[in-house]
């Protein structure tokens, strides 16, 4: 298998990065040499293995239903590229063609 | 070198409770250590003199009024700037969050401050975490004290650099895949990852959050547990924290008694791709720890050798969902909002500035394995072949109470070598990873200098899930038969960096 530059732009469109085309001639490369290194772990996963998604046991955690301390409204905004009438201001929602 | 700068926290700390010292006078003593040297280490990214001294001097005025301190009051620390601390920025060392400054503490800052601890600043780091040697950092490498053409390790660099440099005494840093224990490794200091959930992660800057794991850097076995005291323990703002009492690690440092001790040597970890002073330093420790009473046995991890692919999958999948959150809208960078782009170009634009290169590849590759048609193929293979290395560590803990080997395979490597080869970058955890994979307790101990660099050599010690301890008893066994052997503590043997400051300004003459 090999990765080309197409194949990581559309990746890199699904996550949401802008990559210019030096970008994606230097990753295709390299990604299909991790990809290549790391493929060895489909062969040893074979058969009836669990799988491990976390190193401990899970368990819900709840805390009592009491009101405590929350941020303000000016602490949640404080680091806000761009703020109006204490609300986050961002770009419009919908594109052109929507 | 100011005498001050030499001596370990527990005996600052002991200074400054007795009268001897003020935590000013120590303070003072770092900041000046720290303007003198760190154009050269560049470990801080961040110093908080003002605050720094501002605390000192409380400390110093609740001892005057009579107060009771705690084990390390009035000692200065550095923390990694992967750490939410109010009032300083808080970048990951990244350019997405270049201007943001954190509202709230994460609490094991909050802890540092409740204990009376001097937060002297914020060290640099590879971004989000993600690199063996600092050198992905959007704000330039830190270079390691031993040899300033080196790396200092990664992704805590700046930490290690910290202590390997005397800037502090103590430090905090963080582990995924190695990035507390193999910057240890390489600066000859001491770098413990607790349990996974002996210390809370909130307000850390997530990378991998099954395998993100904070904890303490110090110089000494005895200072590190001092720490480890302070931040671990449950916290209910974590819900993956251990709601358990924290091993009595201090106690274990003190004892540094390994008689009778089971100790195992992962047969997996060690030969080809190993520097041969790397595997000599590591028989010689072991050796020690046989002469100073415990049983040597072998074990085998079969699947050892699958962790590295294992951890590729793994880690990047969670990246890729972590860093989803830098979206431009809420705090951090925000770029090509021009009133006419969309909210998802702005966010396109955003990352592909925001973000350096390791991180956009981890992204890709995180995408890549989550991706419809190849999650079977590679997250879902690699989380089976995670049990599967659980298991080793479950076979081998029922022989003996803890594995040791090398903490990396190599000394520290140059700036520069490997930073366009991923895949060679990546090996420098080769031995680190199996113990965030399986979320069990693992350290590194200096255990001397190769003998074909003079370059520092770690000693890695795993135990099982909540026996921290173990590390500590074996650490400070290790560290008192070779410092005595040594005639000192190895960074005794660290250049000194002020002489070369000296030789320039006396050329200069």
């Amino acid at each position: 298998m090999s990765l080309t530059p197409d194949d990581v732009a559309r990746l890199a469109a699904l996550a949401r990065i802008e990559l210019t085309p030096a970008e994606l001639a230097k990753l295709a490369p390299q990604l299909d040499v991790i990809l290549d290194s790391v493929a060895s772990v489909t062969a040893v996963a074979q058969g009836d293995i669990p799988p491990t998604s976390h190193a401990l046991p899970l368990v819900n955690v709840f805390r009592d239903d009491v009101v405590t301390g929350s941020l303000s409204p000016d602490q949640v905004l404080a680091n806000a590229p761009d703020a109006e009438d204490g609300r986050f201001r961002v770009p419009r929602i919908l594109d052109e063609e929507a | 070198m100011n005498p001050v700068l030499r001596r370990t926290a527990a005996d600052l700390a002991a200074a400054i409770r007795s009268g001897e010292l003020t935590s000013v006078e120590v303070t003072e003593a770092f900041l000046a250590r720290i303007e003198a040297v760190d154009d050269q280490v560049h470990a801080f990214l961040a110093v908080d003199r003002d605050r720094a001294l501002e605390t000192a001097r409380r400390v110093d005025a609740k001892r005057s009024a009579g107060q009771a301190l705690g084990p390390l009051a009035g000692v200065p620390i550095a923390v990694k700037d992967l750490l939410s601390y109010e009032g300083l920025p808080t970048t990951a060392g990244s350019r997405i969050l270049e201007n943001y400054r954190p509202v709230y503490n994460a609490t094991i800052v909050q802890r540092l401050i409740d204990n009376d601890l001097v937060i002297l600043g914020k060290t640099n780091l590879d971004e989000f975490a993600m690199g063996s040697s600092t050198e992905t950092s959007a704000f330039g490498p830190t270079h390691n004290p031993w040899d300033l053409e080196r790396i200092p390790g990664g992704s805590g660099g700046g930490s290690s650099a910290a202590l390997a440099a005397f800037e502090a005494p103590l430090a905090i840093g963080t582990d995924t895949g190695g990035s507390i224990r193999q910057p240890a490794s390489v600066t000859g200091t001491v770098g413990v990852k607790p349990t996974y959930g002996g210390t809370s992660r909130y307000g850390v800057i997530a990378m991998a959050s099954s395998l993100d794991q904070p904890g303490p850097c110090a110089r000494t076995v005895e200072d590190a547990a001092l720490l480890h005291e302070v931040i671990c323990g449950h916290d209910p703002l974590d819900s993956t924290s251990i709601d358990q009492p924290v091993p009595p690690v201090v106690e274990a440092a003190r004892r540094a008694d390994v008689r009778g001790m089971r100790i195992g040597v992962v047969r997996e970890l060690g030969g080809e791709g190993y520097a041969p002073g790397v595997e000599q330093r590591f028989r010689e420790a072991v050796e020690v720890l046989r002469e100073a009473g415990a049983e040597i046995v072998e074990v085998s991890c079969p699947h050892f050798v699958y962790a590295l692919p294992t951890y590729y999958l793994i880690m990047p999948a969670e990246v890729s969902s972590n860093l989803a959150r830098y979206d431009g809208m809420r705090y951090g960078l925000r770029s090509g909002d021009d009133g006419s782009a969309s909210v998802e170009q702005v966010m396109n634009r955003t990352r592909g500035e925001g973000f350096g290169e390791e991180a956009k590849r981890r992204i890709i590759l995180g995408t890549y394995a989550l991706s419809s048609g190849y999650y079977d193929a590679y997250y879902g293979s690699a989380q089976k072949v995670r049990t599967l290395i659980s298991r080793d560590f479950e076979a081998a803990f029922a022989q003996c109470e803890v594995l040791v080997s090398p903490a990396t395979p190599t000394t520290a490597f140059k700036l520069g070598e490997r930073i366009d080869d991923p895949l060679a970058m990546y090996m420098a955890d080769l031995c680190t990873i199996p113990s965030n994979l399986a979320g069990n307790a693992s350290a590194s101990f200096p255990c001397g200098l190769a003998p074909e660099d003079g370059l520092p050599v770690g000693f890695q010690v795993m135990a099982p899930p909540m026996a921290d301890d173990r590390l500590y008893r074996v650490g400070a066994a290790l560290e008192r038969a070779l410092t005595a052997r040594w005639g000192g503590p190895l960074l005794d043997r660290a250049p000194d960096l002020t002489r070369s400051v000296q030789a320039l300004v006396d050329e200069e003459k």
